[in-house]
C-alpha cells in the first residue's frame, strides 16, 4: 500500500470506505440516520423556528400581544384616520406613518428572532479541566467548596467572575445567566417578555431602536388622531365626530396608556447607553457611587458620544452557538481518564462547525496515513518493536470499544514503538487537524475530532 | 494472526480567556506546563499574541466599523444578507491563520490547535497527541 491510494480514496464516499473492511466487524454507526442540526439538541429552553434561523424564548404569549397591539392600532390608523388627514392636511402624514411603522416592525422582529449573545455550554473536556483546576485551587479537599468566583481587575476596578453551575463556565464580565431561557448571555441586559427574548450583546441595539421608534410612532399616532378628532369636530361637532370614527377612540386609549411606559423606557435606556451600563448592573447598583467613592464603571469609554456609538454602531459579533451547523455522530465515550491521558476506544460526541469539503479530504488523508502506519506496524510486529519507555498500563475495563472484538485486546500493557516516530514524518501535518478516526479495523469510518484504537492483523 | 493495535492517545490543554482588558476577546499567554516538552514558549506566546491581535482587530471601534454600522442600520440590516460583517471577515482570517499554524508548527510536534470559535470563544483548545501501540499475544 502506498500513499497513492489516497488519490483514489478522495473519490470514495463514506459507505465505500467502510465496505473495504477486511474483518467481519459491523460498523457501529447508524449510517442512515439523518444528520441533526445543532439547534435540535440545544440545551437551553429556547424555541427555534425556520430550521434554526429564528430563536425565541419559551414563553412567547406576550410577544404576540405586542405584535397584535401594534398591528391593530396602526391598521386602524391607516384605515380610518389617514384618509381624512391626507385629504385635509397633507399626504405626507401617512407616508411618514408608514415608514415609522415598518421600522418598528423590522426592529421588533429583529430583536425577537435573533440570538441575544448566548454562550454555548462548556464541552465535557473543558468542564472536567476547570473542575480539576478548581479542586487544585481549593487544596483538593473533599467537601463542596463555596460558590466559585474568580477576581479580575478591569481598568482599575475589581470585578468578580462567577462560575455558572449550569453552563459549567466562568461567566465573562457582564454576562449573566437567564433563568427563563436557561442560558448564559453575554452583556445581559434583561429578559423582555414583550419581545419574547433576552436582550443581550447581539440584539441590544435592535431593542433600543425598537423602543425609540415605537415611542415616535405612539406619539405620532396619538397626535394625529387627536388632530383628526378636533378637525372633524369643527365640522360636525364633537360627539358626532366621535361617532363617525370610533376607531380613533380606541387608538387614543391605547396610545395614551402606552406612551408613558414606552417613552419612559426609551429615556431610561438612553441613559444606560450613554453611561455604558446594562439594566442588570443599574438595578444592582454595581457601579453606583453609593457603594464606595472609588466605585466607577470600568467599561465606560469616558464620554457619552463614544458610549452611544459603541453600543449602537459598533461591530456586531456573530452568533456563538452555530444553530444551523450539523452535529457529528454521537457515540458513548470512555470511562474518565485516571491520569489525565484519555485513550479513546470509540468516538466521543464532538460538535464541530459545519464541515466543509476540506474535512472530507482531511479524513481521507488521515485514513491513508493510518493505513500506512498499520502496514508498517505489521511489518515490524515480529521482533522489531522496541519498547522505548514503559507506558502506563491500560486495564481492559477502561476500553469500552464496541468496535474491536474483545479477543483482540489481550495484554493490558501498551508498548510504545518506534513506528510512530518514523511515520510521523510521513504523516502530513494537515492530517492531524480536526479529524477523527473511528475504530479502525482495516479501513473504517472516519469521524471528526476523535481518535480510535486501530487494530490490524500481522501477517 | 496476532493482532497489533496502534493507539493514538490525546490529552487536552485549555487556554482560558484573559479579562483584565474588559470584555474583549483575549487569551492568556501563560505557557502551560504540559507543553513544555513539545514546543518553544516563545513560539506559543507568539501564536496566542497574534490571535489576540486578530480578535482585537475584529472588535475594534473606529471610523470603519461605525460607517458599517450606520450603513447597515440605514438599510435595516438587510445589507448583511449579501455582505459579510467585518467581524466575520476577521474570523475567516483567524481560521486561515490557525490552519496555517497547525500545518507549519503544531502538527509536526504532535499538537493540534482548535479554533476558539468552535468552543464559543471560551478557550483555545490544544490537543496533545502521543503515539502508543499495544502488541498482544507475542
Amino acid at each position: 500500500m502506498h500513499l497513492g491510494v489516497s488519490e483514489s480514496m478522495r473519490e470514495c464516499e463514506y459507505s465505500q470506505i467502510s465496505t473495504r473492511s477486511s474483518t467481519p466487524m459491523e460498523t457501529p454507526y447508524k449510517k442512515r440516520t439523518p444528520k441533526k442540526r445543532k439547534w435540535e439538541i440545544f440545551p437551553g429552553r429556547n424555541k427555534f423556528y425556520c430550521d434554526g434561523r429564528i430563536m425565541m424564548a419559551k414563553q412567547t404569549g406576550v410577544f404576540y400581544l405586542t405584535l397584535i397591539l401594534i398591528l391593530v392600532t396602526c391598521g386602524l390608523f391607516f384605515s380610518f384616520d389617514c384618509p381624512f388627514l391626507a385629504q385635509q392636511l397633507t399626504p405626507v402624514i401617512p407616508v411618514i406613518g408608514g415608514v415609522l411603522f415598518l421600522f418598528v416592525l423590522g426592529t421588533l422582529l429583529r430583536t425577537s428572532f435573533s440570538d441575544p449573545g448566548v454562550l454555548p455550554r462548556a464541552s465535557p473536556d473543558e468542564a472536567a479541566d476547570l473542575e480539576r483546576q478548581i479542586d487544585v485551587a481549593n487544596g483538593g479537599t473533599g467537601y463542596r467548596p463555596p460558590p466559585r468566583t474568580k477576581e479580575v481587575v478591569i481598568n482599575g476596578q475589581t470585578v468578580k467572575l462567577k462560575y455558572c453551575f449550569t453552563c459549567k463556565i466562568f461567566r465573562p464580565p457582564r454576562a449573566s445567566h437567564c433563568s427563563l431561557c436557561d442560558n448564559c448571555v453575554e452583556r445581559f441586559d434583561h429578559h423582555c417578555p414583550w419581545v419574547g427574548n433576552c436582550v443581550g450583546r447581539r440584539n441590544y441595539r435592535f431593542f433600543y431602536m425598537f423602543i425609540l421608534s415605537l415611542s415616535f410612532l405612539t406619539i405620532f399616532i396619538f397626535a394625529f388622531v387627536i388632530t383628526h378628532i378636533i378637525l372633524s369636530s369643527h365640522q360636525n361637532g364633537f360627539l358626532s365626530a366621535l361617532k363617525n370614527s370610533p376607531a380613533s377612540v380606541l387608538e387614543v386609549v391605547v396610545c395614551f396608556f402606552s406612551v408613558w411606559s414606552i417613552v419612559g423606557l426609551s429615556g431610561f435606556h438612553t441613559y444606560l447607553i450613554s453611561s455604558n451600563q446594562t439594566t442588570n448592573e443599574d438595578i444592582k447598583g454595581s457601579w453606583s457611587s453609593k457603594r464606595g467613592k472609588d466605585n466607577y464603571n470600568p467599561y465606560s469609554y469616558g464620554n457619552i458620544f463614544t458610549n452611544c456609538c459603541a453600543a449602537l454602531c459598533g461591530p456586531l459579533p456573530p452568533s456563538l452557538i452555530d444553530r444551523r451547523g450539523f452535529v457529528e455522530a454521537d457515540v458513548p465515550q470512555l470511562a474518565p481518564p485516571t491520569n489525565g491521558i484519555t485513550i479513546y476506544g470509540s468516538t466521543q460526541s464532538q460538535q464541530s462547525h459545519t464541515s466543509t469539503a476540506d474535512m472530507k479530504t482531511l479524513r481521507v488523508v488521515v485514513l491513508a496515513s493510518l493505513l500506512l502506519i498499520l502496514q508498517l506496524s505489521s511489518q515490524m510486529a515480529r521482533g522489531h518493536v522496541s519498547t522505548a519507555s514503559p507506558a502506563s498500563t491500560i486495564k481492559s475495563s477502561t476500553i469500552k470499544s464496541s468496535t474491536v472484538s474483545p479477543s483482540t485486546i489481550k495484554s493490558s500493557t501498551i508498548k510504545s514503538s518506534t513506528v510512530s516516530h518514523s511515520t510521523a514524518s510521513t504523516v502530513k501535518s494537515s492530517t492531524l487537524s480536526a479529524s477523527t478516526l473511528s475504530t479502525m479495523t482495516a479501513a473504517s469510518t472516519v469521524k471528526s475530532s476523535t481518535v480510535k484504537a486501530v487494530s490490524a492483523t500481522a501477517s | 494472526a496476532t493482532p497489533t493495535h496502534l493507539l493514538l492517545c490525546s490529552s487536552k490543554v485549555f487556554i482560558q480567556r484573559h479579562y483584565s482588558s474588559g470584555t474583549i476577546c483575549k487569551f492568556q499567554t501563560k505557557f502551560p506546563s504540559e507543553l513544555e516538552s513539545r514546543i518553544d514558549e516563545q513560539q506559543f506566546e507568539e501564536t496566542i499574541q497574534t490571535l489576540n491581535n486578530l480578535y482585537a482587530e475584529a472588535e475594534k471601534l473606529g471610523g470603519k466599523s461605525y460607517l458599517e454600522g450606520c450603513l447597515a442600520s440605514l438599510t435595516a440590516y438587510t445589507i448583511f444578507l449579501c455582505m459579510e460583517t467585518h467581524y466575520e471577515k476577521v474570523l475567516k482570517k483567524i481560521a486561515r491563520y490557525i490552519k496555517d499554524q497547525n500545518e507549519k508548527i503544531y502538527a509536526p510536534r504532535g499538537l493540534l490547535l482548535t479554533d476558539p470559535i468552535e468552543r464559543g470563544l471560551r478557550v483555545v483548545e490544544i490537543t496533545i497527541f502521543e503515539d502508543r501501540s499495544i502488541g498482544s499475544g507475542r
